[in-house]
């Protein structure tokens, strides 16, 4: 039997980083999420596992450090919130152009500029759409409680080396901060320097007389060699976008309106489903885990169904674009959303849909 | 000639390329100080045995491809950010040895908070500092060392300190910090002080291995391309300009 | 005349001809070709080899590292 704690989402992200036996943590305090590097503090893993805590002077020099330690092929990670995680964004891009793995958590908080600590989901574009320079993508993980984010430390770390990419996890400040029961995974050791020069033939550990010298490095001076690096990038993308895309479906079989809902928008909708087929009107919900990749194919097979798609999200609209995208606007797609630190309620949830789909539809 | 031939024997070799170095032609203009200090760096890796333990950390900036010149691991950093990447690789693998590789411009304007705190945090690290006083790869703009009255491409009337400031002194002030123990300003421009360089440079690896803190080696050097200057001509007015304002010596030596 | 205790060996193809390791030769043996290399460089060569103390100054300052120094040990080439 695992072990069963109660905690915060921010506080299992801790745990769960010492658990899966990650190398390092690299951050600076920030709302709402300043108990991961708190919680990992107390606990103090460097006596335990061995494991590096260290509060940089800035998210900049955070997602450096970051950068440094994957280069040495060791499980390294950060987490900020959003305007933590926009002064990372050169960072991320530098690590998605020298191919390193690592894991960033976003607990999301409404904006622009310094916004409000209250939660928001109004990073989705700047995730999975780039945020830094060039042609690179973020493996996009949103975890909808307190267990998905303790949960998606070791996915995301075994999706970072699977495919030498930055992953990132978007949370919002609900669920870093609200408190739900936790199966803990057993602790597992930190990899040995051993496995990583054996495994991670890219690191650099150390020339050794045996192998040529290892460089992490972004540059390629010449453009058709960045080109054929970019088509490198662009086909490890596309894997990435066949075998990793990850969603959950509640109740679309006899479904007339899918609302799609991500994080803890998915948690409130939950709820507003009920509240609709309640009233008789036969909604169902599609959680995308995966925001990058996108469940593009999954929307498109059951907008084929559905009368009308809403997109809930805590934003202006960003993810509505790619429903719109992935179901080739062949039906209706609304947004509803509050945002800039407001909740939506399950009830206006559901007074949108009527109002956006089912009015439109009489 | 037949006297020179005698002489010319691989018994007789008293100065030779170390194989820490690698076959590539350097990008740098003729008569750079780059080359002069990759090689120290290159020789005193070799001298301390510690190839298969280094791990270097190339900049932005004309050094930007220091990793095809020296045969050891590296990792190429984001303007400025250098000091955090090596802080990183220092506290994850302790019995490597780190060193960043930086200009002016990525160690004293963009990344000075890098430099700072890894300095303030006494990362046992060494930092190898290339002060030639201009931004050189991007062609010739003014840097937080241009000296005041000094022309660049973006001050071509000349440093006007009432405008921009004074040039600063980012070695005096790393000094001030408990995490440094060893703060040097060297050249590499007369023979006796490509010696002193490396000595400098030994020391810093030295007390890296003897977990001593921070190391800083600046080297004031010639960008006889951005100075618009033949080579030996820009290392006269580096004698001349650069070492009044940017004396060189020990700034701080803890032993 | 002085016997000949060093030389120097350059290599032409890698050197940029810029001349420093003229400027720290305490016995002037370094002069720069009026002949260009490959990359268009007048490259350094021993014009005064008999001078040559084989001090390796030229060698350590080079930067582009294309000097070879050789000393002949005492009595050697005698």
């Amino acid at each position: 039997m695992r072990e069963l704690k109660l905690m915060k989402g921010n506080e299992a992200i801790a745990e769960a980083a010492i658990r899966a036996g990650v190398d390092g943590y690299f951050g600076y305090p920030i709302t709402p999420q300043s108990e991961v590097m708190e919680t990992l503090m107390a606990l103090r893993p460097w006596d335990s596992t061995g494991m590096v805590v260290l509060q940089a002077e800035s998210e900049t020099a955070s997602i450096n450090m970051v950068y440094g330690g994957a280069g040495c092929g060791k499980r390294v990670m950060t987490s900020s919130s959003s305007p933590g995680v926009s002064l990372m964004q050169e960072g991320l891009t530098y690590l998605a152009g020298a191919e390193l793995p690592c894991v960033v958590v976003n607990v999301v908080r409404g904006g622009p500029g310094l916004g409000t600590i209250q939660p928001a989901q109004s990073d989705y574009f700047q995730t999975v759409k780039g945020g830094g320079h060039g042609d690179y993508k973020l493996i996009t993980l949103a975890p909808a409680s307190v267990q998905e984010m303790a949960d998606f430390v070791e996915l995301s770390f075994d999706l970072a080396f699977k495919y030498r990419n930055p992953v990132m996890i978007l949370s919002d400040g609900v669920i870093g901060q609200m408190m739900e029961k936790v199966e803990l995974s057993e602790q597992k050791p930190r990899w040995t320097a051993e496995y990583i020069e054996e495994n991670h033939t890219w690191a650099t550990t150390g020339k050794k007389a045996n192998r040529e010298k290892n460089i992490i490095t972004s540059v390629q001076l010449e453009a058709s060699v960045q080109e054929a690096f970019n088509h490198k990038l662009q086909a490890k993308y596309r894997s990435v976008e066949e075998n990793e895309v990850r969603y959950e479906e509640v109740m679309c079989d006899d479904a007339d309106y899918i609302i799609v809902a991500y994080g803890s928008s998915a948690r409130i909708c939950q709820k507003s489903i009920e509240i609709a087929r309640e009233k008789g009107i036969k909604v169902g919900m599609f959680r995308p885990i995966t925001l990058y990749p996108f469940p593009t194919e999954q929307l498109m097979k059951r907008a084929k169904q559905v009368k009308g798609m809403l997109s809930v999200e805590m934003s202006a609209g960003q993810m509505v674009e790619d429903v719109k995208l992935a179901v080739e606007c062949s039906i209706p797609v609304e947004h509803f959303g509050r945002f800039g630190g407001s909740v939506h309620s399950p009830g206006e949830v559901v007074e949108a849909l009527e109002q956006k789909l089912i009015g439109g539809d009489k | 000639m037949s006297d020179i031939n005698t002489i010319i024997k691989p018994e007789n070799i008293v100065y030779k390329r170390t194989d820490v170095l690698s076959d590539n032609d350097l990008s740098y203009c003729p008569g750079c100080g780059h080359g002069t200090v990759h090689k120290l760096i290159a020789e005193v890796i070799e001298e301390m045995g510690i190839q298969d333990t280094t791990i270097g950390i190339a900049p932005v900036g004309c050094s930007v491809l220091a990793y095809n010149y020296l045969e050891i691991d590296w990792q190429q950093a984001a303007h400025g950010r250098a000091p955090a990447l090596a802080t990183a690789v220092k506290r994850l693998m302790p019995e490597k040895n780190v060193f960043s590789y930086q200009g002016d411009g990525d160690l004293a304007a963009i990344g000075t908070a890098e430099t700072i705190h890894a300095c303030n945090r006494g990362e046992n690290i060494v930092m190898i500092f290339i002060n030639n006083g201009i931004y050189g790869m991007t062609g010739g703009q003014m840097a937080p060392t241009t000296l005041p009255g000094m022309a660049a491409s973006t001050c071509p009337h000349g440093r006007d300190v009432s405008h921009d400031g004074e040039p600063i002194k980012i070695s005096e002030i790393l000094a001030q910090l408990p995490g440094t123990c060893y703060v040097t300003r060297q050249s590499v421009h007369t023979a006796g002080n490509v010696r002193k360089t490396k000595k400098a440079l030994r020391k810093a690896f030295e007390n890296q291995a003897a977990n001593k803190g921070t190391s800083l080696v600046e080297v004031v050097s010639n960008c006889n391309s951005g100075w618009k200057m033949t080579p030996i001509k820009s290392n006269e007015w580096m004698e001349e300009n650069m070492f009044p304002y940017y004396p060189l010596g020990d700034i701080k030596n803890e032993e | 005349m002085a016997k000949a205790k060093g030389a120097i060996v350059v290599d032409t193809v890698k050197c940029k001809g810029c001349g420093v390791c003229t400027t720290v030769c305490p016995t002037k043996v370094i002069e720069l070709a009026t002949e260009v290399n490959g990359k268009g460089y007048h490259y350094a060569y021993m014009a005064n080899p008999d001078a040559c103390i084989g001090c390796s100054n030229c060698g350590i300052i080079c930067p582009d590292t294309c000097i070879t120094v050789y000393r002949a040990k005492a009595g050697a080439t005698a």
